[in-house]
């Protein structure tokens, strides 16, 4: 019976907007009208899907129904004297009435606008540098080497940064003893230990940056290329007028993406620095997971994790907006 | 074309974006092989005597050996039920139109964007109650939340650029749609497979923060044992450097089989 409701529901929707075929290729000339599968059984996708679905709702969206749940009570599993009490929204009222909690997440901003500038700077660079002609096995290297940052384990790259900015055996303090400036203490002092998680991080994710742009710029027609070369010897020029247009699908997703991910930045940072010195490094999901698990407050960190889940649901829809643009 | 100093200056730039990429990596492999003094010495040293003294003690470390067959188990478990499920989901998604697959869709990609902690929370209440906590099981499938995704994603994009002609004929032939699904899309699809289930391989292997709290004693994964060694006054850093190199370099070596693929795993192919 549920069944039958079920399949009906889905299989009746021929009518439905062309999907993200959107973001492979779009509709084919031959496709006869959105029905793409004709003779196919009603029920037919809906086999095809439910394993699947029904997977993502259970390990998904029960414990995100499980958490709000959890938001409005009184939850502290170390405490289980007190009782997990509903106590309707004090807890979203605590949160955000938390210094501490704006002062992560002006933090993760801070984070995000350091790095960005940096990653987009290099990646445009590295892009423009790997798609000139010229160099071929040199240039063929470099790509690949862009694989290796972006594929490192994200705990093993805090542990890198823990040895690389090390105050007294690090090499990041020889390099700088070598341009003439003295040791330094990166990650026992505020600043430092900022600096060090954001140079961590701009080594990681500028070859995702610049892997994009490499795309965008590889789409643009190679006789326009051409002829704008012959045009101009500027390469100001053609990268603002003839590149730039092929760049800005790559940049929408790349400042998308980048703001989810410092969002979620959590293993290098708690590998590197456990937030600290002080709170210097301490990023929203740093800050969340001690709440949730060392002081055990899960009521606080539930109301939390789902403010959280907001800002990137609404990042998730803008993304969809703008980089699926067939599916509108 | 290109003049001679800007050919060189091109040059120069490569091998700074090679040295930039691979460095980090490159002192994590040569710390691995420096002895202790070596190791403390101040300023570091470049040239040394190699030994592979930290390999053999962590090869004979078994909470080491224990943590990558967990992480093996683990990813390999999560990967084969991520293909096994989404494979067909995908095969739906890519040729019947259906109501509320635009809906569908964009909750598979808003799962690429969730914190980790938005699910470790609640998660871990449950699986305390049900007695699920440091079990395979529950990394098993809480990685399913990002992995699934992802291979719906690529096999979509995949099974989309099949000739539809080839399923019309089996129809004809009066195949089943699992049939044809099974004899014709899972064979032509494969190399789609093999790129979603690599991508999806590497994310479980390098994911932290629910091995750190789903897990204790028994079952701790790669990533939580190496960071484990981070504590006590004097760090044994040719152990954590060797231990950070093994876990790495398998997923290097996958990364660099589905390089050309990587933008588009990581974007969920919103840029080609």
């Amino acid at each position: 019976m549920m069944r039958e409701t079920a399949a009906d529901a889905i299989a009746d929707g021929a009518a439905a907007p062309q999907l993200p075929g959107g973001v492979g290729g779009g509709r084919r000339p031959g496709d006869d009208g959105g029905r793409a599968n004709p003779g196919y059984g009603r029920a037919t996708p809906f086999w095809f899907l439910a394993p699947a679905v029904l997977v993502l709702l259970a390990i998904g969206i029960y414990p995100t129904i499980f958490a709000v749940v959890t938001s409005f009570r009184r939850y502290n599993i170390t405490r289980p004297r007190e009782g997990f009490g509903f106590v309707g929204l004090e807890n979203y009222i605590g949160v955000l009435g938390d210094q501490t909690f704006w002062a992560t997440l002006g933090l993760t901003a801070r984070f995000f606008l350091t790095v960005i500038p940096f990653q987009l700077g290099f990646g445009i660079a590295i892009a423009l540098l790997l798609h000139r002609p010229g160099w071929g096995l040199l240039r063929s290297l470099a790509r690949v080497s862009l694989v290796v940052p972006l594929a490192t384990t994200y705990a093993v790259v805090g542990l890198i940064g823990r040895l690389v900015f090390n105050r007294d055996f690090g090499v990041a303090n020889q390099f700088l003893n070598a341009v003439g400036i003295g040791g330094f203490d990166w990650l026992g002092s505020p600043s430092g230990a900022f600096a060090a998680i954001a140079i961590m991080d701009i080594w990681q994710w500028t070859p995702f940056c610049a892997l994009i742009f490499l795309a965008g710029l590889s789409m643009v027609p190679v006789e326009i290329e051409e002829a704008a070369r012959l045009e101009t010897p500027s390469k100001l020029a053609l990268l603002r007028h003839v590149q730039l247009p092929y760049l800005l699908p790559g940049l929408t997703a790349v400042l998308i993406l980048r703001s989810a991910d410092v969002l979620k930045l959590f293993d290098m940072v708690f590998v590197m620095t456990r937030g600290g010195p002080g709170a210097a490094t301490d990023l929203v999901s740093v800050y969340i997971q001690r709440v949730g698990f060392r002081v055990f407050d899960m009521g606080t960190a539930s109301a939390q994790a789902l403010l959280l889940l907001v800002m990137t649901i609404i990042l998730s829809r803008l993304y969809i907006k703008l980089l699926y643009r067939e599916i509108e | 074309m290109h003049s001679p100093p800007a050919r060189a200056l091109h040059g120069l730039g490569l091998t700074l974006v090679i040295g930039f990429a691979l460095f980090p990596f490159y002192w994590m492999v040569s710390s691995s092989l420096k002895d202790q003094t070596d190791l403390l010495a101040s300023p570091p040293v470049w040239i040394f005597r190699p030994t592979l003294a930290h390999y053999a003690e962590i090869f004979a470390d078994q909470k080491v050996l224990d943590a990558i067959i967990n992480s093996l188990i683990v990813a390999t478990s999560t990967t084969a039920l991520a293909v096994g499920l989404g494979a067909p989901a995908a095969y739906a998604l890519a040729r019947f139109e259906f109501r509320g697959k635009s809906d569908l869709w964009f909750w598979f990609i808003s799962n690429r964007m969730i914190s980790p902690i938005v699910l470790a929370l609640p998660v871990y209440l449950l699986a305390l109650q049900v007695n699920l906590l440091d079990t395979h099981l529950v990394l098993i499938l809480i990685y399913l939340t990002f992995n699934l995704p992802i291979v719906v994603w690529i096999c979509t994009d995949q099974f989309r650029s099949i000739p539809k002609e080839l399923e019309q004929a089996a129809r004809l032939d009066g195949a089943r749609q699992f049939m044809i699904f099974r004899k014709i899309y899972v064979p032509l699809g494969l190399p789609g497979i093999a790129v979603s289930a690599i991508f999806s391989f590497i994310f479980s292997w390098n994911e932290l923060l629910y091995a750190l709290v789903l897990t204790r004693r028994s079952v701790q994964t790669a990533p939580v044992v190496a960071t484990s060694f981070m504590s006590g006054y004097e760090l044994p850093w040719g152990k954590i450097m060797a231990t950070g190199t093994v876990i790495v370099l398998p997923v290097t070596i996958f990364a660099l089989l589905v390089s050309r693929h990587m933008v588009r795993g990581l974007t969920m192919g919103a840029t080609k």
